[in-house]
């Protein structure tokens, strides 16, 4: 009776993967995307360039410890390099499902720790075309997600998803997202204002495996409007290094472990 | 003059020591900086129109060995106002860190609350006239040559500061600043300064979700307290640092869409507890409460509410000596700060105003910042004073200025 029942299991599964929503659909995308490892550290530089190509630089150490399982808390610890006048800077993160997160950081110059306020998760992110929420993520339970229909990119097989904002106070009016089927990466992400007309584009543009998680170690984020864009590169990142609970703490705001964020 | 000289040569000696030490992670940073800030109104009482000219070069060495990190921050200066040579190490210390403590020694900026430019548990120096005169926020903050301990058990963390010496804070120089001067005949004047170590302790941790903090300090006054030898013909002033202790707590977490902040201090004016020597602060009660919040993308709101309350005002006015300015019991200030980011956060436009209601004492701080490259930035601001004679700005109503900050990172 039970190899039966496994048979008919077994019989059912292609269909069951074929039926994913689209809310499966991005809850795997944001496990893979920003909860792969029990932690991770990255070395991110940030280019900020001009419609006309000026550019800025900001490079930061982002780590980031997940306290549950996918799509539940996590903590995350920034800490600035570059430019000259915010190094030293760190920044931590307590990010909390369907709840607004805890933010600190840290003035140097001053000596002290604030804690600021981060309602808005919408804002950009250090002046780049990411917001809070393209870097740590946004509530599932925020949007409704359909499977439009599939596509390729780069010549990988792609559900793609459309996001709307339940509430009508979002700055946005819905966004695409095209989720490879191997491995569940977001490869490109259209974002539309609430007139419906695109406004921004991000693309997974290098995909690597770390330790066994496939990792998008180059990223773009474009305001199709402005002709602003931002390209993020992780120069270092790691997983599973046995981040401790402490760390993400007022203590190592003020005097962040060199072995860290080095 | 010798101290500065000597804290040169420490300084190009630690930052070549340290340059020579290459095994261990050695970081050297630093800026140039021409900071010039000219009055709008009048003159200086010593004649000059400008309140700040000078050229700065800071040098920062940082050297790391696994648990042993080492940090200079030294600068090199000359003011064209006639101080000429202001260098100085502004911060040098040596820090060890174990599993649940370490030790910082040495010269190092110290910064306790929550406040905006409102200080209740924030005893330690500040420099007024770096405030007042359109420098970096940087320089608001003295350095004092103090052990840090902190430790850090499950259930609180704990910071212990014992200085040795005592360090001031700096107020304006009555040379470039209209002061407020009860007795401006009597020139023969002389400085005290306390000979006593001063001590502190702040243990904080988080509670419900609110970084919860408790503050005890036992030291002096960071501001002069002015002594006449005569009330009836005085002929000489002694200025002195009256014994303080102070006992504080603060709490600061989410509500609605922002971040609200508490802040209590008892004053304990040890030197005179009954609140019958008119020299002497009376024992105080401070209050902060503070919001701040986002209302839009790129503009941050605060405000504040402070609160001062004297505790033996019965005792304080029958002391004071007739002909001498009569404070209110309560002195309530309110703060707002409004910063606005533009062009992807590199313009900076805020604007910081305090007004108490009592005296009306206001002061305005409007700024605009542009970080040109990521190396270069400068700023254009303004400092505006008004109030009553002898209130904390309105004695600066005369001294108005703009400034330009322009700095340089390496």
């Amino acid at each position: 009776m039970k190899r039966v029942l496994i048979a008919l299991l077994a019989g059912l599964l292609p269909l069951t993967a074929l039926a994913l929503s689209g809310e499966e659909v991005m809850k795997k995308s944001q496990a893979a995307f920003l909860y792969p490892g029990k932690d991770f550290k990255a070395r991110v530089v940030m280019k900020l360039v001009t419609k006309d190509g000026q550019e800025r630089v900001r490079e930061m150490t982002m780590l980031r410890k997940n306290i549950g399982e996918a799509g539940g808390e996590q903590k995350y610890f920034m800490y600035f390099f570059q430019p000259a006048d915010v190094k030293d800077m760190t920044f931590m993160t307590y990010k909390y499902p369907a709840k607004d997160d805890d933010r600190w950081m840290f003035i140097p110059a001053i000596n002290m720790v604030k804690r600021i306020a981060a309602q808005d998760k919408r804002s950009s992110f250090v002046g780049s075309d990411f917001t809070y929420e393209d870097v740590s993520g946004r509530d599932i339970e925020d949007d409704a997600h359909t499977i439009e229909r599939e596509d390729k990119v780069g010549g990988a097989d792609c559900y793609v998803v459309k996001s709307t904002p339940k509430a009508g106070d979002a700055d946005f009016g819905y966004k695409l997202t095209w989720v490879s089927k191997a491995n569940f990466l977001p490869l490109k992400e259209e974002q539309y204002d609430r007139k419906g007309a695109q406004y921004k584009l991000f693309t997974a543009d290098e995909i690597k495996d770390v330790k066994g998680f496939p990792t998008v170690m180059r990223r773009t984020m474009k305001n199709v409007q402005t002709g602003h864009h931002t390209e993020v590169s992780y120069t270092k990142a790691d997983y599973d290094l046995g981040l401790e609970d402490s760390l993400f703490s007022e203590r190592f705001l003020r005097q962040p472990p060199r072995k860290w964020i080095e | 003059m010798a101290t500065r000289a000597w804290w040169t040569t420490a300084l190009v000696g630690l930052l070549l020591g340290g340059a020579g030490h290459a095994a261990a992670d050695v970081n050297v940073s630093g800026f140039l900086q021409q900071n010039t800030a000219a009055n709008t109104g009048g003159a200086n009482p010593n004649g000059r129109h400008d309140k700040w000219m000078e050229e700065r070069v800071q040098l920062k060495l940082d050297a790391g060995d696994g648990a042993w990190r080492y940090m200079a921050k030294g600068d090199l200066a000359y003011d064209h106002l006639g101080r000429g040579d202001q260098s100085e190490l502004r911060e040098g210390y040596v820090d060890y860190t174990a599993g649940s403590w370490d030790l910082r020694a040495g010269r190092q900026v110290l910064t306790w609350g929550l406040g905006d430019l409102v200080f209740v548990n924030d005893v330690f120096p500040k420099d007024y006239e770096a405030l007042f005169a359109g420098r970096p926020l940087e320089y608001l903050k003295r350095g004092i040559d103090a052990v840090k301990l902190g430790a850090y058990p499950e259930f609180a963390s704990f910071e212990f500061v014992l200085a040795p010496s005592f360090r001031a804070s700096r107020t304006p120089d009555a040379q470039r600043f209209h002061l407020y001067d009860p007795m401006p005949a009597v020139t023969n004047r002389e400085t005290v300064k306390p000979d006593q170590a001063e001590g502190g302790l702040r243990v904080y941790r988080d509670i419900g979700g609110w970084d919860a903090a408790l503050y005890l300090y036992r030291g002096f006054q960071r501001t002069p307290s002015m002594r006449p030898d005569s009330l009836a013909a005085p002929t000489k002033i002694t200025f002195f640092y009256p014994k303080l202790a102070t006992y504080g707590v603060s709490a600061s977490g989410r509500v609605g869409e922002g971040v609200l902040s508490l802040e209590a201090a008892y004053y304990d004016s040890l030197d005179d507890r009954a609140g019958s020597d008119f020299a002497v602060p009376n024992s105080q009660t401070r209050l902060l409460a503070g919001y701040q919040w986002q209302p839009w993308e790129d503009f941050s709101l605060g405000l504040q509410y402070y609160a001062e309350y004297m505790q033996d005002y019965g005792a304080y006015l029958a002391a004071l000596p007739p002909g001498l300015p009569v404070d209110q019991r309560r002195s309530d200030t309110v703060t707002v700060r409004a910063t606005q980011l533009f062009l992807h956060q590199t313009l900076r436009l805020s604007l910081y105003a305090a007004y108490n209601t009592g005296n009306h004492d206001r002061f305005f701080n409007p700024e605009l910042r542009y970080a040109f490259t990521d190396r270069v930035w400068g700023a254009v601001g303004a400092n505006v004073f008004a109030g009553k004679p002898w209130g904390q700005f309105g004695q600066l109503s005369h001294d108005d200025n703009v400034y330009v900050q322009i700095r340089y990172e390496f």
